[in-house]
């Protein structure tokens, strides 16, 4: 700020207060929604919080919508939970290995693989659904954790990060690990992957973020009930007639919150991550 | 492409480091995309049971059939209505949050979490905000005269959506513009008032244009997102619908081949689309090579 403006500065606090606001409304509804008695949603919805917050998500958290086929919350929160950390250190472990091969290794067709992983940038899930269903479905890998997670797990931005980083290190580090005797496994994890924490906390709350977040994947290869997902769950309790509003925005709340708290507890990791993913 | 001047010697260790990665990559990736090319260019009979070889037929047809192509002019309403709501929006809010001191980060904490929440969520959150019966918004819109009703209206519906998406993308878009504001000198800013340009004309004569290189990455960035990480925003809420006026291409392409089964078109919409993310993402690394600079 070059000049002090008394006004412009009242301007832009309030340009700003109606930004958040506009941005926090959608989820102050759900939070208002979720509190209020079954009956209570059939009208015009109230602005202020019911009282029937706990039981609502007393309800949802034990039991689900049984007329939506929908399983518990804990159910549904417990499953992309596993999944999504099976995606992200799935994600964040191959791709240390490939980009730790691509820079301190020389060997044949070393571009040829550098290009090969480059491509999965290309392909994402929602333009080869099909064929990609077919591949999981003769795999046998339907309804399994194994099919949500392992053909999410390649992961062409990390390697590039990971490999970008590797650059970095100075070269005296490897000339002293190895006039010490360190073999390449002894190099990767006592020195490269503590030099590397920060970046992989970072690329951590990302990946964890895209692996909870996840959608049509789910939807495709689960048909089980005992491995639907949060955020496809509310899907089907929503296509339903008369959806329960009062317990379906009260699993709202349950599936946003643990990535939201993700972001605002680790905000700088989360800023390092997004920005240097992109760039 | 470079390596560490010294390496490691080894034959056999850096393609077992490789493999995983590599194992996945094949058969997840280029498989079911070689599928897909393959699959764009058969044609099976009613029953699934035989497949014939028909060249471009598939596109061909694509071309021709009015609901792909109201598809694709869907999918640039969509994409540039989301693109500009969200970068305005952003662009506004980084630009205010820019010039505070002491609330800068209170004001982006509250800013950046939307980021977190999951497209179909945020479809289903405004969803049933705009719902017609017991929504806040319609009742609302009544009061002035207007009927909201994103079940039967197409450009209702195509509204609704478009706010969901760029609702969720203000905190990203909104992250990287306060990156690149504060990358701007300060003293070209100072000069500039010492010389007596006010702050809409520092805005528009220097802000705006140093952060052409971030607008046009965002910009990019935004489309790619628009295009296919929505797809749990359409399937949540209008189901493509009503009379296909929000059927974005990548849903599509699931409705074709999931639930109508047409698998001959909806692998060559597949490869269509394919086309269109490696034109996206040459543009995208081509930018960061050349950034547009003044």
């Amino acid at each position: 700020m070059v000049e002090n403006r008394p006004w412009a500065n009242f301007f832009a606090h309030t340009v700003l207060i109606i930004g958040v606001a506009l941005v926090v409304f959608p989820v102050y509804i759900a939070l208002v929604a979720s509190t209020q008695a079954p009956g209570e949603l059939m009208r015009t919805l109230p602005l202020l919080p019911g009282s029937h917050g706990i039981e609502n998500y007393t309800q949802m958290w034990q039991s689900g919508i049984s007329s939506a086929n929908s399983p518990p919350a804990a159910l549904m929160l417990w499953n992309s939970f596993v999944m999504a950390m099976a995606i992200t250190v799935g994600k964040l472990s191959i791709s240390l290995l490939s980009a730790f091969a691509i820079v301190y290794f020389r060997f044949r067709f070393r571009m040829f693989f550098f290009w090969l992983i480059f491509v999965t940038l290309m392909l994402p899930v929602e333009v080869r659904i099909i064929p990609t269903f077919q591949v999981v479905a003769d795999l046998n890998m339907l309804n399994s954790f194994a099919g949500l997670s392992i053909p999410l797990i390649a992961s062409a931005t990390a390697t590039f990060l990971f490999r970008q980083f590797f650059m970095t290190i100075p070269e005296e580090m490897l000339e002293a690990a190895r006039v010490d005797g360190a073999g390449p496994f002894k190099f990767f994890k006592d020195i490269l992957m503590p030099l590397s924490v920060t970046n992989i906390a970072a690329l951590f709350v990302i990946m964890f973020i895209y692996g909870w977040n996840q959608y049509l994947w789910p939807l495709l290869i689960t048909t089980d009930p005992d491995y639907t997902t949060i955020v496809m769950g509310i899907q089907r309790m929503t296509s339903e007639e008369n959806p329960q509003w009062h317990l379906v925005m009260a699993a709202v709340v349950m599936a946003a919150l643990p990535p939201v708290l993700v972001i605002l507890f680790m905000q700088r990791l989360f800023v390092k991550g997004l920005t240097e993913t992109e760039k | 492409m470079q390596t560490k001047r010294m390496t490691f010697p080894g034959r056999w260790l850096p393609f077992a480091l490789l493999a995983p990665q590599v194992i996945v990559t094949l058969i997840f990736f280029i498989w079911p995309a070689g599928q897909a090319l393959y699959q764009s260019l058969l044609r099976e009979d009613a029953f699934g049971l035989r497949s014939t070889f028909v060249g471009l037929e598939n596109f061909a047809r694509l071309f021709r059939d009015g609901s792909y192509l109201n598809s694709m002019s869907v999918t640039a309403i969509f994409a540039v209505g989301t693109t500009l709501v969200s970068m305005s929006v952003a662009l506004l809010l980084a630009s205010t949050v820019n010039r505070m001191i002491r609330s800068r980060s209170t004001y982006t904490t509250l800013l950046v979490w939307p980021y977190a929440i999951a497209p179909a969520i945020a479809g289903v959150l405004w969803w049933f905000i705009f719902n017609p019966s017991i929504g806040i918004v319609p009742y609302m819109l009544e009061m002035v005269g207007y009927q909201w009703n994103h079940r039967n209206s197409g450009s209702d519906a195509m509204l609704l959506v478009i706010l969901a998406a760029a609702w969720k993308q203000i905190s990203y878009n909104f992250l990287f513009f306060l990156a690149g504001l504060q990358s701007i000198p300060q003293s070209l800013i100072e000069a500039a008032s010492i010389d007596g340009a006010s702050p809409f004309k520092r805005f528009w004569t220097i802000i705006f244009p140093l952060l052409s290189p971030t607008t046009f990455f965002l910009m990019v960035v935004n489309v790619v997102y628009a295009m296919f990480d929505t797809f749990g925003i359409i399937h949540a809420t209008t189901q493509g619908g009503p009379a296909q006026s929000t059927n974005i291409l990548v849903y599509k392409v699931y409705a074709d081949g999931f639930v109508g089964l047409n698998l001959g078109s909806s692998a060559a919409q597949s490869v269509i689309l394919m086309v269109i993310v490696v034109v996206l993402t040459v543009i995208q690394f081509r930018f960061i090579e050349r950034r547009v600079n003044y």
